[in-house]
């Protein structure tokens, strides 16, 4: 075990933060997530108010800190479902070949000519908008990348012996998929956790931050940035504090993929070199 | 010649497989387009009038087919929250979204390319370090988040330039590249990392190969090496990066725009999305994956064009 380095404490410290805060966000909200608590709006920090209150003169800390919850929940469904997804499909596409390889293949890179937020515009034009609607639309969209990376990894194993081997003695797709391809493909997946729970937090907040993620009154940090976003031509900062927050997540989170990147890669140098 | 024309081939067979997705993204999904324009509590009656108005007992190909037609020939149907011709509503929104686009262009794409050599020249050293500590910190930031910054520091605290990009067509230029001054700040912010990390690994990927090695035996200076025999072979790869950037800007270009309540086509698809306007929704998709697709098909033209080897294949 080499010594861990400093820029990934200092990620590894803040990502633990931001989640224990977004579990345990019922017992530390000082106040109610959606509770107005003072008659007056944008308040300066205060020592009732550690982050001062909001457009509508509720306690800021406590908006962030439920926003905070919302960001995160989304963002990690989001992630699981399209790792689940991406990966399965991907082994699958790579172990089996032929037609479902290029039928899915094809359908990923059609969905990849575009840039993901005119496509989810698109379809959030029809659908209605929930918590359960932006995890699918996102996790479905995201889960293109995760299978273009893990069929180009589980292709590299495919052709291993010991796959070999394990077909030679009759085992099935499934066996191949989850007891010969996954555990050797699973360092550079991990690696590409961290990267994709980032776009997926960067990706929510921008839909909110749009209007069309987080509906009112519940609000994740980028729905808190465009609640506050009036008070910033008058000189009230509070629409940098959700921000803060969410560049404070996403760069914390990349410095631990970073980190996990250069453990696992044999690639010199990793990512960035 | 042949590569050429088959990827362009390729890129008309993408654009008109995306209108599809389109189309069917908008019209087959569960959520049916009067109920989302009506809401939960229309009445069956206005339900059924509107899909009457709207051609929806139509079946979806013969729909599919009309609307694509009529695209090409230049009509976008009309606007249901106005009742406006969209094509006429988006004409000028594109040019304004061109023009910030095309500024942003000019002063990111040089600047990138600079900051990459020089990252590259003293690879691993503190320039590099402190560019790539730079860059990993933006790439960090959503858009909205280094345009409120931005406008903060720029526009409120110093005043140097509007918070707001308001312009019209009576403003002379110099008034209008003063009102566009902070969303062109952003898309630069925003574009230059990604071109920038770009351009430092594509450098960085040829300084590896034997010819480099044997101008390092040599004795040449590793100022010469990079412009005599690195760029040259970095070209195409690197045209390829500004070319992927170009069409990133096609993204930031619509958050940028709300941030700034500037009146180009970015604003009025994020306007007609949350009014559920589904006919310019389309529109505006089409046009976006259009001019995307199309930066790609160029990218991979010029590195066509500018490598020998696939110039000439065998």
């Amino acid at each position: 075990m080499r010594r861990i380095p400093i820029s990934a404490l200092i990620g590894l410290f803040f990502t633990a933060l931001f989640f224990l805060s977004a579990i345990f966000a019922d017992f530390i909200a000082p106040y109610g997530m959606a509770e107005v608590v003072s008659n007056s709006i944008w308040d300066p920090m205060s020592r009732e108010h550690l982050l001062g209150t909001d457009a509508l003169g509720r306690d800021m800390l406590s908006r962030m800190i439920y926003g905070g919850q919302t960001t995160i929940y989304i963002a990690t469904m989001a992630t699981i479902l399209s790792f689940t997804l991406g990966s399965i499909l991907g082994f699958s596409a790579a172990t089996l070949g032929g037609w479902i390889d290029q039928a899915l293949s094809r359908l990923v890179d059609l969905v990849m000519s575009i840039p993901s937020l005119i496509l989810a515009l698109v379809v959030l034009s029809v659908m209605p908008v929930s918590t359960t609607v932006l995890i699918l639309v996102m996790g479905l969209l995201d889960s293109t990348r995760v299978f273009r990376l893990s069929r180009a990894v589980a292709v590299d194993i495919t052709v291993m012996d010991y796959v070999e081997a394990a077909r030679l003695r009759g085992e099935g797709t499934r066996w191949i998929v989850f007891r010969e391809i996954l555990p050797n493909a699973l360092s550079p997946l991990v690696a590409e956790l961290g990267l994709r729970f980032i776009f997926a937090v960067l990706f929510i907040s921008t839909l909110s931050f749009l209007g069309l993620g987080v509906q009112p009154p519940l609000a994740d940090w980028g729905g808190i940035v465009k609640e506050n976003k009036e008070g910033l031509v008058y000189g009230i900062p509070a629409a940098l504090v959700p921000a803060v927050a969410i560049a404070a997540l996403a760069i914390s989170v990349n410095l631990v993929a970073d980190w996990v990147l250069n453990r696992t890669t044999s690639l010199k140098g990793g990512r960035g070199a | 010649m042949k590569l050429v024309s088959q990827r362009i081939a390729l890129g008309l067979v993408l654009i008109l497989a995306i209108s599809v997705l389109i189309f069917a993204g908008t019209e087959i999904l569960p959520g049916d387009v009067a109920q989302s324009i009506l809401g939960q509590s229309a009445t069956p009656e206005a339900l059924a009038n509107l899909r009457e108005e709207l051609g929806l007992n139509e079946p979806a190909l013969s729909r599919y087919l009309d609307w694509l037609f009529s695209a090409l020939q230049g009509d976008l149907g009309t606007a249901l929250t106005n009742g406006k011709d969209i094509a006429s509503s988006i004409a000028g929104r594109l040019g304004n979204t061109l023009f910030l686009a095309f500024w942003a262009a000019i002063i990111a794409v040089p600047l990138a390319l600079t900051l990459g050599l020089v990252a590259a020249r003293y690879a691993g050293r503190w320039p590099d370090k402190l560019i790539s500590g730079v860059t990993l910190a933006t790439i960090s930031l959503p858009e909205f988040v280094v345009g409120y910054i931005v406008m903060y520091i720029l526009a409120v605290n110093y005043r140097l330039f509007p918070s707001t990009s308001v312009i019209y067509d009576s403003m002379s230029l110099w008034e209008k590249l003063n009102a566009i001054a902070l969303p062109v700040i952003v898309l630069v912010l925003v574009v230059l990392a990604h071109m920038m990390r770009m351009t430092r690994a594509a450098i960085l990927n040829v300084m590896q190969s034997p010819y480099i090695e044997t101008a390092e035996l040599k004795g040449l200076k590793p100022a010469a090496i990079i412009a005599r025999h690195a760029f040259p072979n970095a070209v195409a790869p690197v045209v390829n990066v500004v070319m992927l950037n170009l069409a990133y800007l096609v993204v930031g270009v619509v958050v940028v725009e709300v941030v700034f309540v500037y009146p180009g086509i970015g604003q009025y698809l994020v306007d007609h999305v949350s009014k559920r306007d589904v006919p310019v929704v389309q529109a505006c998709g089409l046009i976006f994956a259009a001019v995307y697709i199309s930066l790609n098909i160029l990218a991979d033209v010029v590195s066509i064009l500018t490598n020998p080897r696939l110039r000439h294949p065998k």
